[in-house]
């Protein structure tokens, strides 16, 4: 069968921005076909990837809005929202269009507007995915972080001080990323006296509230050097649910969401966890490095955090986990994060990362939504 | 507890092979089975399986908001609820608890639910 590859990518600024979606959709997306060489008319699919644009910001309809500005017109448009898992979510729907054969040039661009709100209505939004037992009880993303951590440092017997070391890594790795909305190191002092924002966890173990965009170009491989001679080749990927009421599952430390995209994801691409060189995951929460981690089957179940404590994580160890900076440092614009991990993914795979390059063929990024609810991982290898 | 018999039950949904749930669901999450009968859970005592405060909490919800995820054993099946708790004080992992009525949790319409969409009473949990 031929594989899909990925010809052009980008990411805008992540921050504090002044643009409003559609503009920065249109950043991402114009950026994304020049670096490939394609024009907007060369589409055939257009997908973006966005939670929630009516409830941020009054804007929908955004996907039609998108290809009007790339002169994209008559391409097919969709949005795609799986809420944090939104960008996952358009890789497999931009990886199914071209390899169904019913898109010969797709367009994934995945964004979020967020900063203009205030931390409680951001926080609301994002928390009304949750079923209404639980939203009536005021519960958010960060309480159920806040829940899971406590559960995990106890059954698994972990230091407080191993998540805090999650935060110190990945804000050291953004420092060398110009895109990440904070590009400062903390020391785990700071990250353990940081205000407490669902005990056991802190200000530090959170990402933040982030405006961005970025965007991918996907082909069949084989008329890829069409286009470049620099592509990445899509060999896996796959998406998943578990339980939409968080409480309802046995164990609250394993997120099968992850462990089942992840299973499907490998075996479409013939390979394994060992077989990872680098992988970006989605650490909306310090706490969920470690599981997605495990559960990826990097490293046995209550064994993550022994992995960040020994620095194998580490950009310079065995398995680099988040080189961008992760949600944590780079931000979390909801729509725009999985496609985000790709970018990161894309640049390390062809050599362009810069002061973060590490040695790497093959990447793995898992993007999550909800709280484990929905989960897409994707395997980007070289050719 | 539910003391008084207008107080509404915190009903866990069975399916006929014996799985509980809570809430229920259109077909049983274990089993894809119908959901034919409840099992109150309001008079009973659970076990905390983890616990939180959360302080940074979205329009009209307490600041702080105590949380926990509580076990319940109903005939050798497990259910679990999530909620407030009363207090935070002395609560651990394993602390017994009962579940105390509250006519409203949150502030209906403060938040961005709809507020005709959902009920916004329930049970808060008590350390025993």
């Amino acid at each position: 069968m031929d594989r899909v590859a990925i010809v052009g990518a980008s990411m805008t600024q992540f921050g504090d921005r002044d643009e409003w979606l559609l503009d920065l959709l249109a950043e991402a997306g114009d950026a994304a076909l020049s670096d490939a060489g394609v024009d907007g008319a060369d589409l055939d699919h257009l997908y973006v990837s966005n939670m929630a644009s009516g409830e941020f910001e009054g804007q929908t309809g955004v996907p039609n809005a998108l290809a009007h500005d790339l002169a994209a017109m008559p391409a097919y448009t969709a949005r795609i929202d799986q809420t944090s898992s939104s960008g996952g979510a358009g890789i497999y729907a931009a990886w199914q269009s071209v390899a169904s054969g019913a898109s010969d040039v797709t367009l994934l661009v995945g964004g979020e507007k967020m900063t203009h709100r205030t931390t409680g209505e951001a926080t609301d939004v994002i928390a009304s995915l949750t079923h209404p037992v639980e939203y009536k009880h005021g519960v958010t993303l960060p309480s159920f972080a806040g829940l899971t951590a406590r559960k995990y440092l106890d059954q698994y017997d972990a230091p407080r001080e191993s998540l805090g070391k999650v935060a110190v890594k990945n804000h050291r790795n953004g420092l060398d990323n110009p895109h990440a909305q904070f590009r400062k190191e903390v020391d785990l002092e700071t990250v353990l006296d940081s205000p407490i924002v669902a005990d056991p966890l802190r200000l530090y173990d959170f990402c933040p509230i982030t405006d961005g965009s970025a965007g991918l170009v996907f082909c069949p491989e084989s008329v890829a050097a069409e286009y470049t001679d620099d592509y990445v080749v899509v060999s896996g990927v796959a998406g998943a649910t578990d339980t939409h009421v968080v409480h309802e599952r046995d164990d609250p430390t394993t997120m099968r969401g992850v462990v089942e995209s992840s299973r499907q994801a490998y075996e479409m691409a013939g390979l394994g966890p060992d077989d990872v060189d680098v992988a970006e995951l989605h650490d909306m929460f310090t706490i969920l490095e470690f599981l997605q981690s495990e559960d990826l089957g990097f490293f046995e179940k209550g064994e993550g955090w022994k992995a960040v404590e020994d620095g194998v994580t580490d950009r310079d160890g065995d398995l680099p986990i988040n080189t961008s900076g992760g949600l944590k440092s780079k931000g979390h614009p909801l729509g725009a994060s999985g496609v985000a991990q790709a970018y990161e993914l894309y640049q390390q795979l062809l050599g362009r990362a810069g002061d973060r390059q590490v040695d790497a063929e093959i990447g793995l990024a898992c993007n999550v939504g909800g709280f484990g609810n929905c989960v897409t991982t994707t395997i980007l290898e070289q050719p | 507890m539910s003391d008084d018999d207008t107080e509404p039950p915190l009903d866990a949904h069975r399916c006929e092979n014996g799985h509980l749930s809570y809430p229920g669901h259109a077909r049983c999450p274990d089993c894809g089975a119908e959901q034919t009968e409840t099992v109150d859970l309001a008079d009973r005592t659970g076990e905390v399986v983890t616990w939180t405060t959360s302080t940074a909490t979205p329009p009209g919800v307490r600041e702080p908001n105590h949380l926990a995820i509580v076990a319940f054993e109903v005939e050798g099946e497990a259910v679990r609820a999530l909620g407030q708790l009363t207090t935070a004080d002395g609560v651990e992992i394993g602390t017994a608890v009962e579940p105390v009525y509250e006519a409203e949790l949150r502030e209906p319409g403060a938040g961005i639910r709809e507020p005709e969409s959902q009920a916004w009473d329930g049970y808060r949990f008590e350390p025993v």
